[in-house]
């Protein structure tokens, strides 16, 4: 009846996993009561979790993301103090634990934390970029983020129900063949991972479509705000890495689901092969997480030094160059797989010239940030943090796309610092620096701008303090993944790197406060005009936050900067603002689709988990039933009147007309 | 004039070339300054996004099956276990279904219920020929001892081969929908676009087959 599932798989006899859910049930049973006591059931229904305009999209995938991210720091957390104690000592986290945890936390990092932190602001930025009303498929949009949530559901009800891989963030063969590896962990991976992606690919030819497809008049491809260039090279990479780490993983789910021999020992599987195919997909990943965060401290260093992207067309070029060098350097994760010298070198080089487009981006920012008048906002602190601690991070980079020395380095805490510098100091800034800048334009308010200041340091030093330890630990010959050592020389480092850690902590606690205290102080924080911080594209011209519609009128684009120009049209000829002629618009209908679906998912991932095989078909065909529901519905829009635009639109007019008046002299 | 599918696309602003712009009657140029593209031309692009990404991950599935073919751990090999007499027929199903779908798609141009009806019946019927072919032939290699854990070669064939019979399979399920919505709905504009998508989905199952047939079969024979 319940397959493989039974009570022995819940783990009573483990006090750590077990007050961690009890503490991550108490927090969504508060949660859900406190929704209960104040009513609030039917309003996150309606305005929420069945709606598919973008911004509403974008802001769930973000929390996602943050809630995840404390997740996974936490164990982060566990890793650097187990390792700060395991000094010739067991530590507190047995090893069968303490593989568990580290495998959760990449996972959970680059799936659940930095992939829906960069789609989230994708989602909620690129539409009003692109001066348009929605995403090409809306409804669609809103089946990736719940699938994207099945996923991240399955990862934690691991922790409490089974287990979780020991494998590495990936399950590399053949220890994650079912011979070495007979638990549910390495399934719950699959499965989470699969379902997750299958959100993500649909994301991909979602927003290649929207960016492609979908613009306001005038919006030539080079006149799109640099994100949407970055956003543009993402997608295209989802599209194409996606369907290979689908492939991938389903080839070793029927390994160990049916017996089959892709990866194993025996019967003339290729282990080598799960290698080369997981990285044609990784090394893109990698691209796909930091290529938005580009695109972020574009925006941000452009806007806060109050002048034009330095170089525009060849970052459109230097994005490009790197969306298609991704797919050639996939090698260089396993020099040491012996291809042979000549692959090697051909492999190794290939990785070192994309730190030249890399290298025309750092210098096109400095160039923006050289003679601008520069106002050192939290997003643009996180932008110079960035760029100070990425170029560090590309150059121990490059370091180890040398194959001798990759020979030494490899699997070392050496790599582990250097991806964490690429990803902490690249992608989850980039994160950090786009809630901050469009956090406004979602809420209608600023972040507290000193708490903000204050979580930036505490990052940034933190970071610094965590992460240098572990170059050299590094070149003193340590490991990754190790759960007890006895070498002296290790141990102060490892309390340095602890330390470190309990810096980021008060970073992320501070970025609480400050999320808390800003809400509370909204009133002397809101944006009025919609424009905050004298922004130079589309989606500063519209209310904060946006109406549904987006904009009342579609804008017409003139050239780049689409926003800025208008602007300046308006402060030199000092032009009355005229009232445009309002239209009724059309907006697609909330759906319950991607929910439903989703729900079905769990289901369906769950019960092939743990073998319940009646479920797995229920679930399926709960899946297929919705997906015909939602055909046949027969109105998917609704009507928004043209004296409710009117009405929502003279609101913000009438505020930023106070603004130029108060801006022009007379 | 009826507007058959297939051919480009006359009202898409983003269309290379000099046209008539669908916003503000400007001229486009090719690169998109001419406002959002109609909502038909929305959903066959992406759903051609879609597409690639499916061949993406099929070129996932070749290239295994590249390096299994010859790991046949002592067991059958490609040359003793391949019919292509079955496959011809395969083949010649799928063609021919591939054919008739296009009949369906230009009763739909021309809103002909009937003519739709009647080469949607065939191109399913067709596909479950094609199906049934297919799951004898794996039921017999089964049956000898050459099933998909015999061998690393026999496990790339199995899931290269399978998981093109199950898009066809999902695209019979499809079939059957949208036969179902043109009864219930007749021709509306997003019933339109859906069969759009369909007939692109049955047609790259036919170029994926093409792909299968000489790589797998054709080459797996002569060697």
């Amino acid at each position: 009846m319940f397959g493989k599932l039974s009570w022995a798989a819940i783990p009573f006899d483990q006090p750590i996993p077990m007050i961690a859910s009890a503490v991550v049930a108490l927090v969504i049973i508060g949660t859900l009561l406190w929704i209960t006591v104040k009513g609030w059931f039917p309003y996150l229904w309606r305005e929420w979790i069945t709606s598919v305009d973008h911004k509403r999209i974008g802001v769930m995938y973000t929390v996602l993301a943050l809630v995840m991210l404390l997740r996974g720091f936490t164990d982060a957390i566990m890793m650097r103090s187990q390792q700060a104690l395991a000094f010739r000592a067991p530590g507190y986290l047995p090893p069968e634990h303490y593989d568990q945890v580290f495998s959760a936390h990449g996972t959970i990092m680059i799936f659940f934390v930095a992939m829906p932190f960069m789609i989230g602001l994708m989602n909620f930025v690129v539409p009003l970029q692109l001066g348009v009303r929605d995403v090409a498929f809306p409804t669609l949009n809103s089946v990736s983020f719940w699938l994207t949530a099945t996923g991240a559901l399955l990862v934690n009800i691991s922790l409490l129900v089974g287990e979780f891989a020991r494998t590495g963030w990936l399950p590399y063969p053949p220890l994650s063949e079912l011979r070495y590896s007979p638990g549910v962990g390495v399934d719950y991976y699959l499965w989470a991972i699969e379902i997750a992606g299958v959100g993500t690919l649909m994301t991909g030819i979602n927003f290649v479509t929207t960016i492609l497809k979908i613009r306001a008049p005038g919006m030539t491809y080079l006149r799109m705000p640099m994100f949407c260039w970055t956003a543009l090279a993402a997608n295209l990479l989802i599209v194409a890495a996606f369907p290979v780490l689908t492939a991938t993983l389903a080839m070793l789910l029927l390994d160990r689901y049916l017996g089959f021999h892709f990866f194993t020992n025996e019967a003339g599987g290729n282990v080598m092969m799960f290698m080369n195919l997981i990285w044609a997909w990784g090394h893109p990943e990698v691209y796909i997480l930091i290529l938005p965060a580009f695109g972020v401290f574009s925006e941000v260093i452009s806007t806060f030094s109050g002048k034009p992207l330095f170089g525009y067309r060849s970052m459109v070029a230097a994005t490009m160059a790197i969306c298609i060098l991704s797919f050639t350097v996939w090698l260089h994760h396993f020099f040491t797989m012996g291809a042979g010298a000549d692959v090697n070198a051909v492999f190794g080089i290939a990785s070192m010239i994309i730190a030249v487009p890399t290298g025309v981006k750092i210098f096109n920012w400095l160039f923006t940030m050289y003679g601008g008048r520069i106002r050192y906002e939290p997003p643009l602190l996180w932008a110079i943090g960035f760029m100070v601690t990425f170029v560090i991070g590309g150059m121990t980079g490059v370091l180890l796309t040398v194959p001798p020395a990759d020979f030494l380095l490899h699997n070392s805490l050496f790599l582990v610092a250097h991806f964490h510098n690429v990803i902490i100091g690249g992608v989850l800034f980039g994160g950090f620096a786009g809630y901050t800048y469009w956090f406004p334009k979602a809420f209608g308010f600023k972040l507290h701008k000193r708490l903000g200041q204050a979580a930036f340091w505490f990052w940034l030093i933190g970071f610094y303090v965590a992460f240098m330890p572990l170059y050299v630990l590094g070149f003193l010959g340590m490991t990754r993944r190790m759960q007890h050592y006895d070498v002296p020389e290790w141990h102060p480092w490892l309390l340095i790197a602890a330390g470190g850690a309990i810096l980021i902590a008060i970073g992320i606690a501070l970025m609480i406060a400050q999320l808390v205290v800003s809400i509370r102080q909204r009133e002397e924080l809101r944006d009025a005009t919609g424009d905050p911080w004298d922004g130079r594209s589309l989606e500063w011209a519209t209310a904060s936050p946006p109406p549904a519609f987006n904009f009342a009128v579609m804008p017409h684009v003139e050239g780049q900067e689409a926003y800025w120009q208008i602007k300046q049209r308006f402060r030199d000829e000092s032009l009355p603002i005229e009232e445009p002629e309002y239209e009724p618009i059309e907006m697609p209908r909330n759906s319950p689709t991607g929910f439903i679906c989703a729900f079905f998912a769990t289901l369906m991932g769950f019960a092939l988990i743990w073998h319940i095989w009646w479920l797995v078909i229920a679930g399926a065909l709960g899946a297929y039933a919705t997906f015909v529901v939602f055909a046949w519905r027969d109105a998917d829009e609704r009507r928004i009147p043209a004296e409710v635009v009117a009405q929502i639109d003279r609101a913000n007019r009438a505020a930023r007309a106070r603004l130029q008046n108060a801006s022009v002299p007379a | 004039m009826t507007y058959i599918p297939f051919t480009s696309a006359p009202d898409d602003p983003y269309r290379m070339g000099q046209q008539r712009g669908v916003h503000g009657g400007g001229h486009a140029r090719g690169y998109g300054d001419a406002g959002p593209a109609p909502k038909r031309v929305v959903v066959a692009y992406g759903f051609w996004i879609f597409l690639l990404s499916d061949i993406v991950m099929f070129s996932a599935f070749f290239a295994t099956y590249a390096v299994l073919h010859g790991r046949t751990a002592h067991g059958p090999t490609a040359h003793e276990l391949f019919d292509t007499r079955n496959t011809a027929v395969e083949t010649a199903c799928l063609l021919a279904s591939t054919f008739t779908c296009s009949l369906a798609s230009i009763a739909t141009a021309v809103r002909n219920k009937p003519w739709f009806y009647a080469a949607m019946a065939v191109t399913c019927l067709l596909g479950l020929a094609f199906l049934s072919l297919e799951a004898r032939e794996f039921a017999g290699l089964v049956g000898r001892g050459a099933g998909p854990t015999r061998s690393a070669f026999l496990t790339a064939f199995f899931t290269l081969v399978g998981c093109h019979g199950l898009h066809v399979s999902l695209g019979i399920l499809w079939l059957l929908t949208m036969m179902a919505q043109v009864f219930a709905k007749g021709f509306r504009a997003h019933i339109e676009r859906r069969i759009l998508c369909f007939a692109l989905f049955w047609h790259t199952l036919d170029i994926i087959w093409v792909a299968i047939f000489s790589i797998v079969y054709l080459m797996g024979a002569s060697g």
